[in-house]
């Protein structure tokens, strides 16, 4: 079978080689066929990518330790649904990932664009295509999925315990799809400049897939929020570490770009503003990628250091100065239409939350790459911590929030005095309202920045509450539809509008959630032994008594041994919750260490117990002392080994393990260390992010435009025969 | 004003509003950042107050408890040269003896070292990588 996914792959770059020619060849001498190949090629570099993919999913799924990325990184104690997924824990197998939902979404692109811009998609398609090559070309000539060892092991090095979440399945697959289909505007935009056709068909044409690879994208780095949440033992969303940065970078530029194409498909305005952004979006995608994988900054993700910095750094280098040619090239073309009229403006909001959302690029862009820039400049690493991000991110938040208030209500090319006071003045109030509100929570006042995004949050409800109910009105006084028929038909109607403002409501709820919970979250350590019991935030929290268990780990991921906690919380003597947080152990995959010991000295993780509420998370992990839980092990060592005969010893260790060691801890426990923190308003940052997501998809759908165009047809129809008749 | 020339002193002042910016995150991000040493550069340089990133090992056989506090050392990637830390606040899970750790330290008596809470970064691997066995062949 590897040999059938190395030809597949072979014959994917051969695809890529000759569709690049072909779409080169064709655009230039304007031959359709050739052009018509070219498309051709992309969906077959589909299909090559596909059964080179499913060759080496189902390796996974099989467990065939013959390939040695399976061998490296899954187990036959892996349970299965987390081999589906060790497949993007090695790096050949994300490279895979990756390059073949590109050949996806170029295929459907391709598809979609077959009948239209006949100068654009051929070049396009070479840039796609290109991309391919270049993915294709890791993978056949320098980290190749299919290495095969001649003497497959028994059983495999497993999949690392931290990556076994439930999030694992979804969480590359998204940011990766995020990825590649901001390669889509960003080969279009390419196109566009080399064929010369910088109208708006190319952004109407690739709208759709960057809003979906924005979508996505952020879909991938919420989930990796809340991975973190709920697994990383340390109770945070958010660490600004350079993978999760790297991720944020293109959906900032990305969220800058879906806003400022607005301008120009209205006023022809932004054109080298938009080609420059998407063109920087692209880039900051392949950066991301190569971040991720290559460990050239410290980062919780680094997965050792790889071979494949020289090609990614040339590829970034080429893309960036090829970039920055076309623009300045093709910089006649890309004049603007109109002038900005006024600072008053729609037009001058956009570009001022463009500018905004930049600037914060651009700030997650110097303190990631920080500790390089400080190298090259004074010799030595230094980096920056997230009390230096927030500094500069937590003003940029909230300009961006105050905008997105602003940019839905103000006219576009300029504003009257009279159109701000009718538009402004409900959500103006709610914000006001919110903040003398708020000033009577006792501890808020303290916290100005908070307390001016919670202000500024109510203004933009408050606008986003405002749109739909004046487009519900005037609908009912249009149609006399009942209101939630007429609020629905007012959505289906505007999808993308009202799609934006429910992303605009999700997101400052989700701001809101954040600033709440860093604000004002309470998290300590303590040492306890059963019985203790330790205030936290108002909470009364008892270690009541310890638990062990032995081959059942009820979230199946495969643990050996979980040693838990069973806490009490109650409040004022009354009863609130139990949490029942644990630390799991797992198989070493080294042999080096004794019997008892080998079941339990591979990665520990933390299963965290949380109580979520809507206004408060409790949140707490444990972590026992080890010391004499190991001289116990130790022992056990000694026993087995001095009097089991070695092919036994495997069986005996696990009952010694699961009936003496285990009920050993239990009953006597040593003092464990519990991280506990109670912070406000967490839940609202995924309910925000479950709305941003809603209004994203809501954006995304497809209008019911075959119906619109056979309407605008028949009319048409009639304006030509009234024409004809005059 | 004519208009070409506000909308020329316009983009000056936006450019100028947009490099001051610049200029003053540039400068806090070297005037904030904690260089990143290795112990022995750390015992060579560090001054007793100064906030220090140490990245190192943790020495097998150092980690003990002490109420509250963790103490283990942290010794050169490829060397023996090490030195204490005194920590507190959350450990991350994949913390343990022999792995990759970035910590923010100051120096404190003689050749001590006291963490700043809850700064303890461990490095993850992606699998596990048995030290030195097969599983460094495959790459």
């Amino acid at each position: 079978m590897a040999t059938v996914g190395r030809a597949a792959l072979l014959i994917a770059l051969l695809i890529c080689a000759y569709g690049v020619i072909a779409a080169v060849y064709g655009a230039l001498t304007g031959r359709r066929e050739w052009v018509e190949s070219a498309r051709r090629s992309v969906y077959a570099l589909a299909i090559a990518l596909t059964v080179a993919f499913g060759i080496l999913e189902l390796a996974f799924l099989r467990s065939d330790f013959s390939f040695a990325v399976v061998a490296g990184h899954s187990s036959t104690s892996t349970p299965t649904f987390y081999k589906a997924s060790a497949m993007w824990s090695s790096q050949e197998g994300s490279l895979l990932l990756w390059v073949w939902l590109l050949s996806l979404w170029s295929s459907l692109v391709v598809f979609l664009t077959r009948r239209r811009m006949r100068e654009v998609v051929p070049w396009a398609t070479a840039v796609l295509l290109g991309y391919g090559a270049f993915f294709t070309a890791l993978l056949v000539f320098a980290v190749s999925p299919f290495d095969t060892l001649a003497q497959p092991p028994a059983d495999g090095a497993g999949l690392n315990p931290l990556l076994r979440h439930p999030a694992m399945m979804i969480h590359p697959p998204m940011l990766y799809s995020g990825y590649t289909l901001f390669a889509i505007p960003f080969a279009f935009a390419v196109g566009a400049l080399i064929a010369k056709r910088v109208d708006a068909e190319w952004i109407r044409s690739t709208r759709r897939f960057a809003l979906g690879a924005w979508l996505v994208l952020g879909i991938g780095i919420i989930l990796g929020a809340r991975w973190s949440y709920n697994e990383l033992g340390w109770g945070g969303y958010w660490a600004w570490d350079a993978v999760e940065n790297a991720s944020l970078m293109p959906w900032l530029t990305g969220t800058a770009f879906i806003h400022s194409v607005m301008i120009q498909e209205k006023r022809g305005m932004l054109k080298i503003w938009n080609v420059s952004l998407v063109l920087a979006t692209g880039i900051l995608c392949v950066l991301g990628t190569f971040l991720v994988r290559s460990g050239i900054l410290d980062s919780i993700h680094a997965f050792g250091a790889s071979t494949l910095g020289v090609p990614f750094v040339a590829l970034i280098a080429g893309m960036s100065l090829g970039s920055i040619a076309l623009v300045v090239w093709r910089r006649g073309l890309l004049r603007s239409e109109h002038r900005l009229d006024s600072l008053l403006s729609r037009e001058a909001v956009f570009l001022l939350n463009n500018l905004v959302l930049v600037a914060m690029c651009f700030v997650v862009f110097w303190g990631t790459f920080f500790p390089l820039i400080s190298e090259a400049v004074t010799g030595e690493e230094t980096s920056v911590g997230p009390p230096w991000f927030s500094r500069y991110t937590v003003p940029l938040a909230l300009i961006l929030v105050l905008l997105s208030g602003i940019g839905p209500l103000i006219a576009w090319r300029r504003a009257t005095a009279t159109n701000l006071r009718r538009t402004f003045a409900i959500p103006v109030a709610c914000g006001v309202v919110a903040f003398l509100a708020l000033l009577f929570v006792p501890g808020v006042p303290q916290k100005p920045l908070a307390l001016a995004m919670f202000a500024l949050g109510a203004f933009v409800a408050g606008t986003v509450g405002q749109e739909i109910w004046r487009g519900t009105r005037a609908r009912r006084a249009m149609t006399g539809e009942p209101l939630p028929l007429a609020v629905t038909s007012l959505v289906r109607r505007n999808r993308r509008r009202y799609g934006g403002y429910l992303v605009h409501l999700g997101i400052v709820v989700l701001f809101v959630g954040v600033a709440a919970s860093s604000t004002f979250q309470t998290a300590s350590d303590h040492r306890m032994s059963p019985g203790d019991t330790v205030r936290v935030d108002g909470y009364d929290v008892r270690y009541v008594r310890a638990t062990a268990e032995v081959g059942n780990d009820p979230s199946g991921t495969g643990a050996m041994l979980s040693l838990g906690a069973v806490l009490d919380v109650s409040k004022d003597g009354r009863h609130v919750t139990t949490l029942r947080p644990a630390r799991s152990f797992y198989p070493s995959n080294s042999t080096a260490s004794g019997p008892v010991e080998w079941l339990v000295a591979g990665e520990p993780t933390s299963e965290v117990a949380v109580r979520s509420g809507p206004l408060k998370d409790f949140w707490t992990a444990v972590n026992p002392d080890m010391t004499r839980f190991q001289e116990v092990i130790d022992q056990g060592d000694k026993a087995v080994a001095a009097d089991i005969p070695e092919m036994q010893q495997p069986m005996v260790a696990f009952r010694l393990l699961r009936d003496v060691i285990a009920p050993n801890y239990v009953e006597n426990p040593p003092p464990a260390m519990f991280r506990m923190i109670s912070s406000p308003l967490v839940a609202w940052i995924w309910i925000g992010s479950l709305i941003a997501i809603g209004g994203g998809l809501i954006a995304l759908w497809p209008a019911p435009d075959a119906a619109r165009r056979r309407a605008t047809a028949t009319l048409r129809a009639r304006v030509a025969q009234d024409l004809g008749r005059a | 004003m004519d208009p070409a020339r506000k909308r020329r002193f316009r983009l000056v002042a936006a450019l100028t509003a947009a490099l001051v910016l610049a200029g003053g995150l540039v400068y806090t991000s070297f005037s904030a950042g904690s260089p990143a040493k290795t112990p022995s550069e750390l015992l060579a340089s560090a001054e007793p107050g100064g906030s220090y990133k140490l990245t190192g090992k943790v020495v097998e056989g150092s980690i003990r408890h002490e109420g509250d506090t963790l103490l283990f050392s942290v010794r050169d990637r490829d060397g023996t040269t090490s030195v204490p830390v005194s920590y507190t606040g959350s450990v991350p899970d994949p913390f343990r003896e022999g792995r990759e750790i970035i910590v923010t330290v100051s120096r404190g008596a003689g050749d001590t070292f006291v963490a700043e809470k809850d700064s303890l970064v461990t490095k993850c691997p992606s699998k596990f990588e048995a030290e030195d066995d097969a599983a460094s062949d495959m790459s």
